[in-house]
């Protein structure tokens, strides 16, 4: 299957140490996309790619 | 005296809004022209079009001003590295896609299923048979129905009109869901084109994809397709194309992406001020800033922060001393808009104005 090329994926996290969002890199740009976006093309390719066992979230620093 | 002939409503004329298609004359372009692409949907040239590369040569994607009569712009793509023997599963499609909920009308998935007229203005060096089809990705089977077009002169414009009956087996999810889709075939390899092309709506198989292609844009680096003029339109004719402003086309795809710099500003790092947020932040503290979208994303967008003075993303700088940088990050995103954090900078006393931008992408 033909996907979409993503990187450097890691969560983001709020003050409270909760994860909020995705940081990954795609076509050259540090791009970021909240959790649970569903609908998002991004996201839910990122999610394909976690389940496929292609692709690691690191935790949020 | 003049006499004006008045239709009854429900004579079949259909008046006002015809065609589906959003920006089908290629004049929004918010992302600017595009180099080096090899990737699967990629975004660049006029909005809300993709080109989907997959593993068929390099392209450049650009809104081009060579255009036909009535028509300012086109959409350009230009072969940068050829592929001229594609593998099986290769192909190369030029892509729009339809929200479910925008499509209801065609009635789709009953017996009362409309048929669709398109049409486009398109040109090429490359003469030859393509193919065109719908894609019905809505909601549990792909489906498919393919019709072919020729190119007959070389670097010429040419007018097609191509006519599909309704899919009566599957309607599409009433939502902002990715459910209809126009693939213009620009390449393919065997896994696409070694069955009969499928000219009516059936479940999909991969081989009768693109079967009578007799073209591959990828054989050279001379060759360059142009299209514009698109529109989809419920019937069995094509009329004239539905002009509209560049307001009204820009704030339809805005809901698929916007950006926070002036049109004529292409979104990336170290591109300037011009069109960045300002905010002021606390020592110490940094800052929280929201900021509302123009228009309401078709879903929570994903979004990029330029920094406006060098090449490192996520940073917001010191206006006035951009070797000061914050790091900024999105806390909070929805369709309408998003809330940054603006912290750690480097000297961060109260008051320092810094400064970032911002791209948000829902397409489909």
């Amino acid at each position: 299957m033909i996907e979409i090329a993503i990187s450097n994926a890691k969560y983001l996290a709020d003050d409270n140490g909760q994860n909020i969002a995705i940081e990954f890199q795609s076509e050259g740009e540090t791009k970021t996309v909240m959790l649970n976006a569903t609908g998002n093309r991004h996201y839910d390719e990122i999610q394909r790619q976690v389940a496929a066992g292609t692709l690691t979230i690191e935790d949020a620093d | 005296m003049a006499l004006t002939t008045v239709r009854p409503e429900g004579m079949g004329f259909n008046t006002g809004r015809r065609n589906l298609v959003i920006n089908g004359a290629m004049q929004v372009a918010q992302r600017g022209d595009v180099t080096g692409k090899t990737g699967d949907n990629t975004y660049g040239g006029p909005d809300h079009f993709s080109l989907r590369i997959g593993s068929i040569g390099t392209w450049s994607i650009s809104q081009s001003s060579t255009a036909p009569d009535g028509f300012a712009n086109s959409y350009k793509i230009d072969c940068t590295t050829a592929d001229a023997s594609p593998a099986a599963g290769d192909r190369l499609m030029f892509t729009y896609r339809f929200e479910g909920q925008d499509v209801q009308q065609l009635q789709y998935g009953t017996s009362s299923a409309k048929s669709v007229t398109l049409s486009f203005y398109v040109r090429s060096n490359k003469t030859g048979t393509y193919v065109v089809d719908l894609f019905n990705h809505d909601p549990s089977t792909d489906r498919h129905c393919a019709k072919t077009y020729t190119i007959s002169s070389a670097n010429t414009w040419e007018y097609k009109t191509i006519t599909f009956a309704g899919d009566t087996s599957q309607g599409f999810d009433d939502d902002n869901g990715r459910s209809l889709d126009i693939n213009w075939f620009l390449g393919a390899g065997t896994d696409f084109t070694s069955g009969t092309l499928a000219t009516s709506f059936a479940d999909l198989v991969n081989a009768n994809r693109a079967a009578g292609l007799s073209v591959n844009l990828a054989d050279s680096t001379d060759n360059e397709w142009l299209i514009t003029g698109i529109q989809l339109e419920v019937g069995e004719n094509a009329s004239d194309f539905e002009h509209r402003s560049f307001g009204e086309e820009l704030a339809a795809c805005q809901r698929y992406y916007e950006k926070g710099m002036p049109q004529a500003t292409l979104p990336a790092n170290n591109n300037g001020y011009n069109g960045v947020i300002y905010t002021n932040v606390q020592s110490g503290y940094g800052t929280w800033h929201t900021y509302q979208f123009s228009v309401p994303k078709r879903a929570t967008p994903t979004m990029t922060l330029f920094n406006p003075s060098s090449g490192t993303a996520n940073k917001a700088v010191d206006v006035a001393s951009p070797s000061v940088v914050f790091t900024t990050s999105i806390l909070y995103g929805t369709e309408y808009g998003f809330l940054s954090a603006i912290y750690g900078g480097s000297s961060d006393s109260t008051g320092i104005k810094v400064g970032f931008s911002w791209q948000a992408e829902a397409e489909l």
